[in-house]
């Protein structure tokens, strides 16, 4: 039997139409072209960060070292005084900010009823809203306008606080949310109290999602310059001491490193001999590789937090 | 160590909304009573009210009085916690919990009540909870594995395996095999019949021959009519109800002419 008859034969299905077919075209073509357009940003920063920064952060001494009696127009030195930096205000930060942000969260799933609930989420949509530069002038005018103390690692903790409790009051919420009810019921009809039922039932059942809006958190707050540049002074010392003293961190790295480009560029370029007066041409100017190689740090960084977070959450899964 | 349960004037409540009215019901010890009924009618919302689970709802209240063994579960200064504790529930849907194997599961309320216990004691209590529950068998050499990892009807049977592990005096059942098939029903429904020489048993089912087969007492209930609350139409001996009910309400149901 040939095809021909196969279809006279047939039950007459209509052909797919000609303009859905035309349609769909276009609606896949749109679609994989936004995702191409949204996807160039992206590598293209990544490109450049890491073509420029790569030659930088492949020696050791970069991981070891600080800029300690460094100018600009010295080779060598590292990035080691602003990872300390960075890691230990972001830890502070974090140590304060994470149990009072899942504790809120906590309440306005598990507990909150009436106008306490409503105001304290009102106050969470307000937080998520505040700029960093409004978060480092608010701890700059109690702290050191009011108190009289002087700028260090913690205060600048305390401001990135102020944006990193929104963040993770906002996720836990929402992972909160996605624990089934019934689990919640099942716990209670076992004659479990609530707070059990909330600390051993519901929060582990959350805590990948938990860990995951910690890390969005810290990421968001790793780079955060305005509060760096308010409160926490660069050095190119390294300063282990969060509560005293100037203290680098990655981002006022790249500022530091940024103002010292002028020097080298364009054709205005200039550099200073031995007694101190300018010389037209540019001198040997370490400060923008160093520059992209801070930049690149930063961001690997905050992939090493994101990867550490990730097993932590594999690892607390039962396994299969 | 099965109670007797009287239900006197029960009126509940979902905020203001009366959702089930002046429900006067006995369920006697070591017996199945089930509760059917058309959709909305409130058999899950009596059922609910019977080990105060009502009041998790946000809300909801209760009026009356439900007596185990003659004391008041609605008593002034009695403990909900404590109430669960003796009258032990298991849900529609399985819900084991996803993060805990199945050991995990089987003591979880035992664990969460009381804090340590010995490992031996609970070992004993695991493998006599998962025995009395028909499930030993089929997972005793994957104790450690993730209950979710369990089929519908076994995820099910652990259910009731962790319900009766903390040892309640009573078993609710809120339509325990509507999610699963018929040879998991089957499973189940055999369990119930064990179940019943040990704990009072009250089931809330769908399926009419279900309650057919399983239960001793059945209890109908419906909508007093359009708009207004549920109401217990009547209860009596399963084979009576069946046969020769007394209300023609319940005669129109299980005879299919409505629900």
């Amino acid at each position: 039997m040939s095809s021909a008859s196969v279809s006279q034969t047939g039950p007459g299905f209509a052909r797919i139409n000609r303009s859905r077919k035309v349609k769909n075209h276009a609606a896949s073509v749109l679609v994989t072209l936004a995702f191409g357009l949204a996807l160039v940003p992206l590598v293209w920063l990544l490109w450049t960060v890491i073509g420029k920064g790569w030659h930088v952060v492949v020696h050791a001494s970069w991981w070891t070292g600080n800029q300690r009696n460094l100018t600009y127009q010295d080779a060598g030195g590292g990035v080691y005084h602003a990872i300390i930096g960075t890691l230990l205000q972001v830890a502070v930060c974090t140590v304060i900010s994470v149990p009072l942000a899942v504790l809120v969260g906590i309440y306005l799933v598990e507990y909150g009823r009436g106008p306490l609930a409503r105001v304290t989420t009102f106050m969470v949509d307000i937080m998520t809203g505040i700029p960093s530069i409004v978060a480092a002038l608010f701890v700059y005018a109690v702290f050191i306008a009011t108190f009289h103390l002087t700028k260090a690692g913690w205060l600048v903790s305390l401001s990135l606080v102020l944006l990193m409790v929104p963040v993770i009051v906002r996720t836990t919420e929402e992972m909160l949310k996605l624990v089934p009810n019934e689990l919640r019921e099942a716990s209670y009809a076992l004659g479990v109290v609530k707070w059990k039922t909330i600390l051993k039932v519901v929060l582990p059942t959350a805590f990948t999602g938990l860990v995951t809006g910690v890390v969005l958190g810290i990421a968001r707050v790793a780079g955060e310059t305005a509060p760096l540049l308010i409160l926490g002074p660069y050095t190119a010392n390294t300063n282990y001491n969060v509560f005293s003293g100037n203290q680098a961190a990655l981002p006022t790295m790249i500022n530091e490193m940024f103002l010292n480009l002028n020097h080298a560029t364009g054709t205005g370029a200039y550099h200073l001999d031995a007694n101190g007066d300018r010389v037209a041409g540019a001198a040997a100017n370490f400060a923008p590789e160093r520059m992209w190689g801070t930049a690149l740090t930063l961001i690997l960084l905050v992939l090493a937090l994101n990867l550490i977070a990730r097993l932590i959450g594999r690892r607390t899964k039962i396994a299969d | 160590m099965a109670k007797r349960i009287d239900a006197k004037d029960l009126d509940i409540y979902y905020g203001k909304f009366l959702a089930v009215s002046e429900v006067n019901v006995t369920i006697e010890p070591r017996s199945v009573t089930a509760f059917i009924g058309p959709s909305g009618c409130g058999k899950s919302t009596v059922l609910r009210t019977l080990n105060r689970m009502h009041e998790v709802v946000a809300g909801a209240s209760v009026r009356g009085e439900v007596l185990l063994d003659g004391e008041d579960i609605y008593g002034a200064g009695i403990d909900p916690v404590d109430v669960r504790r003796t009258i032990g529930m298991v849900f529609q849907r399985p819900n084991p919990f996803p993060t805990m194997s199945i050991y995990d599961n089987v003591v979880a309320g035992l664990r969460l009540q009381s804090g340590r216990i010995r490992r031996s004691e609970l070992d004993g209590i695991v493998e006599k909870s998962l025995r009395g529950a028909n499930l030993w068998n089929e997972v005793k050499d994957r104790l450690d594995k993730p209950g979710a990892g369990l089929s519908g009807g076994q995820q099910q049977r652990l259910c009731i395996a962790r319900a009766i592990a903390v040892q309640p005096q009573v078993l609710l059942m809120d339509e325990p095999c509507s999610a699963l098939d018929p040879i998991s029903t089957l499973a189940i429904e055999d369990l119930i019949q064990e179940l019943k020489t040990t704990y009072t048993i009250v089931i809330v089912t769908h399926n009419m021959q279900q309650a057919a087969r399983v239960s001793d007492r059945t209890a109908f209930f419906n909508l007093a009519g359009v708009g207004k609350p549920g109401q217990l139409v009547e209860i009596d001996e399963t084979q009576k109800i069946f046969s020769n009910p007394s209300q023609k309400r319940t005669e129109d149901y299980i005879s299919g002419r409505f629900g």
